[in-house]
């Protein structure tokens, strides 16, 4: 994390309705330049109401937010432009190839031709994929996958990318390496805005916040979280808060 | 009799011209009454050995069977005796709570009322909603009513493929708290999951990775055989001290697990000062010997 601690989303009071039913309830949080921030709830919080709004493709009822500097109401393509976003259901095409993925993704987010070729032979060979460059994903091992999926939802430098439930099903050493890249992202000054239901990965986060029918009941590290709950694990912390949870999903 | 018994089956599927094993000469028994976990990730082939064994996937090799009975054969038989919950949810969307439970009732020539007592500690939670459709069911409500389906017509077996992926940790844990209440009432059980920590709430277990059977034994046996000593280790910059454990001279495995790193040393007796004045940069350094956990050995198993 930067020193200047640098804000890239925030919202004040960030609500959603549909009818009666409140989604998210006045969400008020920021997250810094770089940081590794983990969005954690129960099924039902709330989460991915939260997300839509803060990546610019559910319009909040009330309240605001900023992401990197743009505005959820009037700046929604900007905020595009500027996020990356990928999650466990849907992360790359399957029937194109790596090499026409990231083409795509590039063409998608405005880079020259010259730069994806730039940048598509770095991450080639960062993740040792030159004999695999022309297959189509459908025939990668999902661990690989996933950390392809990440890759491309970086590829175009973006200040912030949503990571939804990346490591769902992924092998235990993959998991781990899928984290080696997020770390390393954070350090290359990309914030990461991550949802897990693993709670030892929520350990990794630099501040955790956890939703609990629709509000966020707890913000802090997890070292701050466990000590206010005086609690030995992540896990106990999560159960205190959301074992009352009155909502399911 | 053992509820499940699987002899050296092999599953191959083929997309054009790619030949993917999912099931790589698998064996393994369950005993009735037995609380079975199979435990692997995603593409580790725990969903066609789950369809093998409830008859709607043919092996290419070996041979398998279900209350003694013949997976290819009998299947006839084994349909009327045993309760599938495949992992995508596959309950009518369009019909109500009420009329889904009704509905798999009817087929096994049954009444929610005969065998109510067996789903009402589940069910009794989703009665609020009864008339509600399945496909507007919040994802902790579709996986109660789902299990309530599979339970309806009183099976022997339970077969439950991936019942808590996408699950938060709360609902996850009342999930295997309904499992252990089923298992007392002498009900076999096979379930599969990825989350290696739930690993320690089956009787038995087997470690599976890309079609092939690690390890099958109690989840203590299994952490017993990790034989190496395994240390916990912390210091206030967490991302920095993995690096430098990694590249640390008598580093054997070095992983991170939440607020610890696991590390694996390649000696017997490890000189601890050695790597304590390694690590003389880092503050807040804690260094604990620990016991591994299923996680640790099914990652030293994949190394192998």
């Amino acid at each position: 994390m930067t020193s200047e601690k640098e804000i890239v989303i925030k919202t004040d009071k960030l609500t959603k309705k549909f009818g009666d039913f409140i989604a998210a309830n006045e969400i008020t949080f920021e997250v810094f330049k770089g940081e590794i921030f983990g969005f954690l709830g129960a099924n039902g919080a709330g989460k991915t109401t939260a997300m839509k709004m803060l990546i610019g493709i559910s319009k909040p009822s009330s309240g605001n937010a900023t992401i990197a500097g743009f505005d959820v109401y009037k700046e929604t393509e900007k905020i595009k432009k500027s996020i990356g976003y990928m999650s466990q259901k849907f992360s790359l095409y399957e029937d194109l190839t790596i090499n026409e993925n990231i083409q795509l993704f590039g063409g998608i987010y405005g880079l020259s031709d010259d730069e994806i070729e730039k940048r598509r032979n770095e991450l080639i060979n960062k993740l040792n994929l030159q004999s695999e460059a022309d297959k189509l994903v459908a025939s990668l091992p999902l661990g690989w996958k996933q950390k392809l999926a990440f890759s491309i939802a970086i590829f175009h430098t973006p200040k912030i990318v949503f990571l939804d439930e990346p490591t769902g099903g992924v092998d235990p050493i993959t998991r781990r390496q899928f984290w080696d890249m997020i770390y390393e992202a954070s350090h290359n000054g990309i914030t990461v805005f991550v949802t897990t239901h693993y709670m030892d990965e929520a350990e990794y986060c630099d501040r955790v916040s956890i939703m609990v029918d629709g509000v966020i009941k707890a913000l802090d590290s997890p070292a701050g979280l466990k000590k206010q709950f005086n609690a030995n694990s992540m896990d106990e912390v999560f159960i205190m808060l959301a074992r009352d949870a009155k909502r399911g999903e | 009799m053992n509820a499940i018994e699987v002899n050296n089956i092999t599953k191959t599927y083929s997309a054009k011209k790619n030949f993917v094993t999912a099931v790589n000469d698998v064996s393994f028994s369950v005993a009735e009454g037995e609380l079975f976990g199979l435990i692997g990730p995603d593409g580790s082939g725990k969903t066609s050995i789950f369809r093998i064994l409830t008859t709607v996937l043919l092996a290419d090799k070996g041979t398998a069977k279900v209350m003694n009975l013949d997976v290819v054969k009998n299947y006839t038989s084994i349909r009327n005796m045993i309760g599938y919950m495949p992992g995508r949810f596959s309950l009518y969307q369009d019909l109500t709570v009420e009329e889904n439970l009704n509905f798999f009732a009817t087929i096994f020539n049954t009444t929610i009322q005969e065998n109510y007592e067996l789903v009402a500690d589940i069910y009794k939670q989703l009665e609020p909603f009864k008339t509600r459709r399945a496909g507007k069911l919040s994802g902790g409500m579709k996986q109660k009513l789902a299990l309530s389906c599979a339970l309806i017509h009183k099976p022997k077996i339970l077969f439950l493929d991936e019942p808590t992926t996408g699950v938060d940790p709360v609902s996850r844990k009342e999930f295997w708290e309904m499992l252990k209440r089923l298992k007392a009432q002498g009900i076999s059980i096979l379930v599969s999951t990825p989350y290696m920590d739930e690993a320690n709430l089956c009787d038995r277990i087997a470690l599976i990775q890309t079609g092939k059977i690690l390890e099958i034994d109690t989840p203590q046996n299994i952490v017993n055989r990790f034989e190496k000593n395994l240390y916990a280790v912390k210091s206030k910059r967490m991302f920095n001290l993995l690096n430098d454990l990694r590249a640390y001279s008598k580093t054997e495995s070095c992983f991170s697990f939440g607020q610890y790193h696991h590390l694996v040393l390649n000696e017997e007796h490890p000189d601890m000062n050695e790597l304590k004045s390694y690590l003389k940069d880092h503050t807040e350094l804690e260094i604990t010997q620990i016991k591994p956990n299923i996680e640790d050995r099914f990652m030293q198993l994949m190394r192998k």
